[in-house]
């Protein structure tokens, strides 16, 4: 990403979010942020929330709008009152689990959602903490795995179909949405294992969908980024059912912009030259500020 | 990238790898140890010695005697078996633990490691049977899985491997018509164990490994970093034709200049020398003399005696803070070396545990790196080598937290029920973690 902004010309300065970041930007007063942190403060909203206090521009959603994308279970709920669809769910703290007995809670669930599940932490990305359920049995260690990495957890019903994700790119012009990536991990299951091994996963561009289908899955793409009034850059990801119906599962508001990252691979396909989308990001956070 | 009808591959070669590079993928928790070296996250998870009580004064005077004297053979390759002239000085060094050998006998590797990664790139033919003590290091067992050897673990107690499991251990590979290749034994201060072999089962395992014709690897990077009395004398030292010694500058100098050596028998050692002449031609002349140099010209005993005030003073903070704020957690006293081994109330999950300690700033290795098997969730490693006494406090004081926590989730949901899955890749940090 600072390869693509530096060939058109802009100045960057790579910085880690370390204690010395907020006195470096105080002193420095750089024109543009671009947060690019996974987890937590970086996806949280919370250095977002700084920046605007220090009066700093940054790419990407606000504060609001990624502390809305990062909560799945919010962000679900606003995303199926937009009209689109999201896989039946419920969202159950530790609290839950000690104050009505973990079995009666386990059981209730896996009756009333049925099975396969998918138990996600309810905040967080990269597939960590994830599980996919295809026994009762299998259900109380997948909470647990879930519990380590939030006090809050995601239980889904498993929608088998496609998977696919949908960079949404806006400049200025209003959302669009890039052409949708068909990812296939080759062992069944996008983990971690599977984002993060190169060559363990087959990405179509386009994806193996009608054009309907696909029209449909741009739609609700760009449904969902209003939904949680997002700005400038997002993806969206969605599971494909047989009848050709998407199923949100979440949108990240800082997607992976590494050579390797669907995002790329988006742009790419579609003929973008990618380091001028990045710098036409540049330019609309930089409006952004103006019009603010 | 491009391949039609068969989408896009960010590894367009992902399928014409070896099956032994298989269990070479990402991994959620090598993922988790990339935040360890964050200056706030107390880590006690890595084995990174305290390079910074060297004097680097005397270090940069090797190095520019070196450049000033012999600059250009530093710059050159150099002989496959290693500089003469820093075997010799190897030779003092193991005098210190027992060992009589020629400078002939020695092998300079790049790092003890790649000495590990000869022997089994001698020894092992797939499904080959490998005995370990059980816990293992973790770095030894990735070599053998990767010469897709089979890492069979024998049991120990707190005097070490047992030797009696060791006799039924051989008895069931052979029944099983499994070939055993070699033992592996780190007999000081082991990895990830902290026990040491005691000298009545040193003698005692070697007997028996004669008694089956199986070879010994025994691997001896901490041997010289005791706390209060040496440990026995290498098992090298009462046998020369059944023993591969492995030995490092890693823990005692600086693992920087990555220098270890092999002793091996005779026949062992010429293959050897052959082998590592086509992994890498020759190990790093310069690096091997600024170790030669140094030896000759520092009272590098003193060095190590440095080394050992400063591990065992971290090894007492850590006994301390380990009684004030876990007392009722089981763990091993180490005389020596880098690590403690702890094992978890019953039910507690080590691996399943660790996202929650970086989230409290905290990091250690999860017990399950250790074993080939599968097992190892009751346990964790504690590094003590690297992080000062106030940080060893602070770290166990917030484990302490990670475990109360994990305690209360385990009365809320109960003990798993279900075998956990056989990890694919080994849940140990990368060499840089502290």
């Amino acid at each position: 990403m600072a390869d693509g902004l530096s060939a058109h010309g802009l100045s960057v300065a790579i910085r880690d979010p370390d204690a010395s970041l907020l006195a470096y930007l105080g002193s420095e007063k750089p024109d543009v942020v671009w947060p690019v942190l996974h987890g937590a403060s970086g996806e949280d909203g919370a250095l977002r929330d700084l920046l605007d206090m220090l009066g700093v521009s940054y790419v990407g959603s606000t504060a609001d709008g990624t502390r809305l994308a990062w909560n799945k279970p919010v962000a679900k709920t606003l995303v199926n009152r937009s009209g689109v669809a999201t896989p039946a769910s419920i969202t159950l703290s530790r609290d839950a689990f000690r104050e009505l007995g973990a079995e009666s809670v386990l059981s209730t669930v896996a009756e009333s959602l049925g099975l396969p599940l998918v138990v996600k932490p309810a905040f967080g990305g990269s597939a960590q903490g994830v599980s996919w359920v295809h026994s009762t049995d299998e259900l109380r260690g997948a909470m647990v795995h879930a519990f380590t990495y939030a006090d809050s957890a995601l239980v889904e019903r498993q929608v088998l179909g496609v998977e696919v994700c949908v960079t949404i790119i806006d400049t200025g012009d209003g959302p669009r949405a890039i052409q949708a990536v068909e990812i296939e991990p080759l062992s069944g299951r996008y983990d971690f294992e599977a984002r993060y091994t190169a060559g363990a996963t087959r990405f179509y561009t386009p994806p193996r969908l009608g054009e309907t289908v696909q029209a449909t899955v741009h739609d609700h793409a760009v449904l969902a980024f209003h939904a949680l009034g997002l700005r400038h850059l997002a993806r969206i990801d969605f599971i494909v059912d047989s009848a050709g119906v998407p199923w949100f599962l979440e949108a990240s508001t800082m997607p992976g912009l590494t050579e390797t990252s669907s995002t790329v691979l988006a742009l790419d396909a579609a003929g973008y030259e990618v380091g001028g989308v990045y710098s036409a990001l540049v330019n609309s956070a930089l409006a952004s500020s103006a019009k603010s | 990238m491009m391949s039609p009808g068969s989408g896009i591959s960010l590894d367009p070669w992902f399928d014409n790898y070896a099956e032994r590079a298989s269990g070479l993928t990402a991994s959620e928790v090598r993922a988790l140890f990339a935040v360890a070296s964050r200056p706030e996250v107390v880590s006690l998870a890595g084995g990174m010695p305290f390079v910074s009580a060297l004097s680097f004064d005397k270090v940069s005077a090797s190095a520019q005697r070196v450049l000033t004297h012999h600059g250009a053979s530093a710059l050159q390759y150099g002989s496959g078996q290693g500089l003469p002239r820093l075997r010799e000085r190897i030779l003092d060094i193991m005098a210190l633990e027992g060992i009589r050998a020629s400078v002939d006998d020695i092998v300079v590797t790049t790092g003890s490691q790649q000495g590990l990664d000869l022997v089994a790139k001698l020894f092992i033919n797939p499904g080959d049977a490998i005995i370990a003590e059980s816990p293992s290091y973790v770095g030894a067992m990735g070599v053998f899985r990767s010469y897709q050897g089979s890492v069979e673990h024998v049991a120990m107690d707190e005097w070490g491997m047992i030797p009696h499991a060791l006799v039924e251990r051989i008895a069931s590979l052979r029944e099983a018509g499994t070939p055993i290749k070699f033992l592996y034994l780190i007999p000081n201060f082991q990895n990830p164990a902290g026990v040491t072999l005691s000298a009545n089962r040193r003698l005692e395992i070697l007997d028996i490994a004669k008694d089956n014709g199986i070879l010994i690897i025994e691997d001896n990077p901490y041997g010289l970093l005791w706390f209060d009395e040496p440990p026995p004398h290498a098992i090298r030292s009462a046998d020369d034709t059944g023993v591969i010694y492995l030995g490092s500058f890693s823990k005692t100098f600086a693992p920087g200049l990555r220098v270890g050596w092999v002793v091996a028998p005779h026949g062992i050692r010429e293959k050897l020398v052959l082998a590592s002449e086509t992994a890498i031609l020759s190990p790093s002349s310069f690096a091997q003399m600024i170790v030669a140099d140094y030896l000759e010209n520092n009272d590098w005993k003193g060095q190590i005696d440095i080394f050992r005030g400063i591990y065992q003073e971290r090894r007492d903070a850590m006994n301390i803070a380990l009684a004030t704020h876990l007392p009722t957690i089981a763990h091993t006293s180490p005389t020596g070396g880098f690590y403690m081994w702890l094992t978890l109330p019953k039910g507690l999950d080590s691996k399943e545990m660790l996202p929650r300690a970086i989230t409290e700033l905290v990091a250690y290795t999860p017990g399950t790196a250790f074993f080939a098997n599968g097992d190892g969730r009751a346990n964790l490693r504690l590094s003590f080598c690297y992080p000062t006494p106030e940080f060893i406090e602070e770290g166990i004081k917030r484990l302490a937290r990670v475990i109360t926590e994990e305690i209360e989730l385990l009365e809320t949901f109960g003990p798993s029920t279900s075998a956990a899955p056989l990890a694919r890749t080994l849940d140990a940090p990368p060499p840089e973690v502290n």
